[in-house]
């Protein structure tokens, strides 16, 4: 008796320790999201976006930061996710078993979780330092290679998913690969892929470390690719390191902005993935 | 009669290779970019390995004004953060895991699966200034204080507290990174634990055993490669994490016994110190530091890799 | 065909934006954060003024010396002058654009500012490790009537190559041998104890998040931050505070007319008024540029700033440069900044 009593309060004992460590996994995303928003919203006003950011000691907004993060990210994800998509559809499609497959398959994961200052070195070495200057193109080089794998993955995942018999039907009627590929894959996984691209771009969008020697960042306002870009990660860093309340207001605004888009983007995802499952368990 | 016009099965050809080729084409840039990266990290360190040789990994000299250079300040900042943000994380990530798969209300798991999994989608530099300005004057006024005046003065494991209270830190940097490593290894493990055959604990139950018990003994083994995997994955992350690091490890190329002293890690020296370092053999350094921390999270990444490969594949661990 | 149509849109949307990118002349600069308040205040102003904008970014001036030698800049700031040799050597031609004052900063309970006094000796054994508690015999021994804590110090440094850690390590090489032998002076030195930060802002910001904190900042972050700075000991041996007239009593005596290349350091003046840590912030820019386009507008910039923009630089206790020293600067600009054999300024 006395035993099992021992090991019924050992189970009870890691049952209630797991809890534990359930809330605290909560309790820390709770506590993050509650600090975004108890000093952002301090921040937050129309002026956000309709000023650029302000020398320290006035106050301002962040417009050309949001516009350069929109544009790199847009640039990032307009070179990168074609490459992605591209390969991944190498690997589901021609390069099944090969070598090479499992090689990229491999490299591609690699690059997934590789720090993304190493990113931003390589670009600075083949980039800035040939054209001479920082430059908004650099910067979206960087995101895009950080975006590749992203969408590689996903798009090989989403395009394994599509029953073999579609592929077989379009086979039999002559299709070559590229046919069935753009005309029946793609459209069936489509769902799958947009996930891919609203995965990457949560990705890039808060990125910072592949920016800072790339775009470096741009007091005013600026379109020009070829030039520094201010974007909002690095006036995050910039604003919140300094000790002007102005600027650490400006970062809190930006730092909530950045989260609650990216959290959007996430949860987006997710449901575009849930009802694709959902989708196909009903049979279709 | 032909059924398909030939002219137009030529093109369908034509059509067929220009495809083939783009694929095959993009799919070797993957390659290329990584390639790249090793080469143009490997061109831009020789200058400073040339100088220092093997020495460079074993001093802790960092030195701009002598141009003297050593990466172990870095290499042992590195480390020791992720050690402690693997200590914490690991426990935590497998509790996660275990509520998640044996005790959580099936209405529950996918709210709070999704909760824990939006963890990993903040973005590093939230978790920097949240680390900065609300963990580290809680750790400076109240935790570190404790550890200083009860675990100070313990024999062996007191020098690992010792010190004022700067409130940001080696200790602080490991805790910021076991948060946000946090939801991968919750992850991994979770989707590793429900890929165990039912029946397996099934039979555990069948023979009296506890719910811990069956995961303990049934679960944890069979689940071992998994949880290697996605340890060593959280692991990788949190070796090459550089925002989150940068502000709160408190930038000093120093090795101290004490957890609660600054220190600096490779990614955060780079961070700082790269867009100023004047002079080919402080810039070769820094990018020779770069190159260190390719090599370790490529290996730790490819091990990782290679173990959940081997799991998606064959299911049955050894 | 639908293919080919689109791709001749994207290649001509690609040719207008590159010639987009050629019309507009904005200046790049990047250095020194010491004088940054003050060129961020004027950038502002300009651009309202003349539409054309400077961007500048504070990297520290190891940053400034490193991105105008690689060329990514149209002007680079450094608050540590060049050597004359180091100029020469990289075709770069140094001036002064304005001078101000580092002053330490200190976080400890119950103390204002510009009560805590100290001296060079003391805070070079603060920064040395050799002093580690506020109510040391040393520092109560300046402030008999300060009533100081036992909290231990937080030495707060910069952990970026930095003009400002230039000034600073110099001032304390010169009050302190010990300093001098086991650190010495640069813009980026190997502190044995402390916390690093990124820039002045960094260090203020650290220095203000700390409990026990000393940092030193110039001073336009100081009384910005409304941050409690101390008085320090000047050679004379009297106790001074940091204002617009101790720099500009430090600055009086500097004999710029024989400075070779304009380079002179004002720490530890002599002077009764004199503030002990001076200096001016240098800007640098080529001989030779290769867009003298853009280094024109960047020193057409700086002569409305020195003008119209000392009105501004007084408001945050920086010290405009004298008349004379202005004009002479003028005059090596026309001397020596050339496209072609003609000078590349346009003014007068």
């Amino acid at each position: 008796m006395n035993r099992r009593a021992l090991r019924k309060a050992k189970n009870a004992a890691f049952l209630f320790l797991s809890l534990v460590a359930t809330m605290t996994g909560l309790a820390c995303l709770a506590a993050i999201l509650w600090t975004l928003l108890s000093h952002g919203i301090a921040g937050m006003s129309w002026h956000l976006f309709a000023e650029m950011t302000p020398p320290p000691g006035s106050k301002g907004g962040l417009l050309n930061a949001l516009y350069g993060s929109g544009m790199m990210t847009l640039l990032g994800i307009l070179i990168g996710s074609p490459i992605g998509v591209l390969a991944g559809t190498y690997l589901a499609e021609y390069g099944r078993n090969s070598r090479l497959s499992t090689v990229i398959r491999f490299i591609n994961d690699v690059l997934l979780s590789a720090p993304s200052i190493i990113i931003g070195l390589f670009v600075y070495e083949i980039v800035v330092v040939r054209m001479g200057h920082f430059s908004a193109i650099a910067g979206a080089l960087a995101l895009a290679i950080l975006a590749i794998p992203v969408t590689l993955r996903t798009t090989e995942d989403m395009l394994n998913l599509v029953p073999v018999g579609m592929k077989d039907s379009s086979a039999a009627l002559g299709a070559y690969p590229w046919r069935t590929t753009l005309s029946v894959l793609y459209p069936a996984a489509r769902s799958g892929i947009v996930t891919g691209l609203l995965l990457a771009i949560a990705r890039i969008s808060g990125e910072t470390a592949p920016l800072l020697f790339t775009a470096l960042n741009n007091q005013f306002w600026s379109t020009q690719l070829n030039a520094p870009m201010a974007n909002l990660p690095v006036v995050i860093f910039q604003f919140a390191l300094s000790p002007y309340k102005d600027w650490q207001d400006l970062a809190w605004a930006g730092a909530l902005i950045i989260t609650v888009t990216i959290l959007i983007l996430s949860i987006s995802a997710r449901v575009i993935l849930a009802l694709l499952q959902a989708e196909r368990g009903s049979g279709r | 009669m032909a059924i398909i016009d030939p002219r137009h099965a030529a093109k369908q050809l034509i059509y067929e290779r220009i495809f083939r080729a783009l694929t095959l084409g993009a799919a070797v840039l993957v390659l290329l970019i990584l390639g790249g990266v090793a080469i143009s990290l490997a061109r831009g360190a020789w200058p400073a390995i040339s100088h220092f040789g093997f020495s460079f990994v074993t001093r802790e000299i960092w030195n701009p004004v002598t141009d003297e250079y050593g990466a172990l300040a870095p290499i042992y900042g590195t480390v020791v953060t992720s050690l402690i943000a693997m200590l914490l994380a690991v426990p935590a990530g497998f509790g996660i895991a275990l509520f998640l798969t044996e005790l959580c209300p099936p209405l529950l798991k996918r709210p709070i699966g999704v909760a824990v999994e939006l963890l990993a989608a903040v973005p590093s530099i939230i978790f920097g200034i949240w680390g900065l300005f609300v963990l580290a004057p809680v750790l400076q006024r109240h935790t570190q204080p404790w550890l200083i005046a009860h675990l100070g003065h313990v024999p062996f494991i007191g020098n690992l507290f010792k010190g004022p209270p700067f409130g940001i830190g080696v200790l602080t940097a490991g805790v910021v990174l076991a948060i946000m490593v946090l939801p991968f290894i919750a992850a991994t493990m979770r989707d590793v634990f429900d890929t165990v055959p039912p029946m397996l604990k099934e039979s555990g139950y069948g023979l009296g055993a506890t719910t811990w018990e069956v995961m303990w003994n049934v679960v944890v083994p069979h689940s071992r490669v998994g949880i290697v995997g996605g340890m060593m994955l959280g692991l990788g992350r949190a070796l090459g994490e550089t925002m989150a690091v940068t502000f709160v490890i408190g930038n000093a190329h120093r090795i101290s016994s004490s957890l609660l002293a600054p220190g600096t890690t490779i990614s955060s020296a780079i961070a700082n110190e790269f867009t100023e370092a004047v002079g080919d053999l402080y810039t070769s350094s820094l990018i020779a530091l770069g190159l260190l921390l390719f090599l370790i999270t490529f290996t730790v990444i490819a091990a990782a890799q290679a173990m959940l490969r081997r799991l998606e594949r064959g299911g049955f661990a050894v | 065909m639908k293919m080919p149509n689109r791709l001749v849109i994207m290649a001509a949307a690609a040719a207008l934006s590159y010639a987009a990118v050629a019309a507009a002349t904005d200046i790049s600069g990047a250095g020194a954060t010491f004088p940054y308040p003050i060129y961020a205040k004027w950038a502002d102003a300009y651009k309202k003024l003349t539409g054309i904008g400077l961007n500048y970014q504070s990297i520290g001036s190891g940053g400034g010396i490193k991105q105008i030698k690689a060329k990514t800049v149209t002007f680079g700031a450094s608050d540590m002058p060049l050597k004359p040799d180091d100029l020469k050597a990289a075709g770069l031609l140094q001036f002064p654009m304005i001078i101000g004052g580092v002053v330490p900063v200190v976080n400890v309970k119950g103390i204002q500012a510009g009560q805590l006094h100290l001296d060079g000796a003391t805070v070079a054994s603060i920064y040395l490790g050799d002093i580690t508690q506020w109510d040391d015999p040393q520092i109560k021994r300046l402030n008999p009537k300060l009533t100081l804590p036992s909290t231990a110090i937080a030495p707060v440094y910069r952990s970026d190559g930095s003009g400002t850690n230039f000034l600073f390590s110099e001032y304390l090489s010169k009050t302190s041998p010990k300093f001098l032998s086991s650190i010495g002076a640069n813009t980026s030195v190997q502190w044995p104890t402390g916390i690093g930060a990124k820039g002045n802002e960094g260090v203020a910001n650290m220095t203000t998040q700390t409990d026990g904190a000393i940092g030193y900042v110039e001073y336009a972050y100081a009384k910005q931050n409304k941050m409690a700075y101390t008085l320090l000991t000047n050679k004379a041996g009297a106790a001074v505070a940091p204002s617009a007239e101790s720099f500009q009593a430090a600055a009086a005596n500097a004999d710029w007319v024989h400075a070779d290349s304009y380079y002179l350091i004002l720490t530890d003046q002599a002077g009764a008024k004199s503030w002990p840590i001076t200096g001016a912030s240098f800007i640098l820019v080529y001989k030779q540029p290769d867009d003298p386009a853009s280094v024109n507008e960047a020193l057409k910039f700086f002569a409305w700033a020195y003008k119209d923009g000392a009105s501004m630089a007084a408001e945050l206790d920086y010290v405009p440069l004298p008349a004379a020293l202005i004009a002479q600067v003028k005059k090596t600009w026309t001397s020596e900044i050339t496209s072609g054999g003609h000078p590349v300024w346009s003014g007068k």
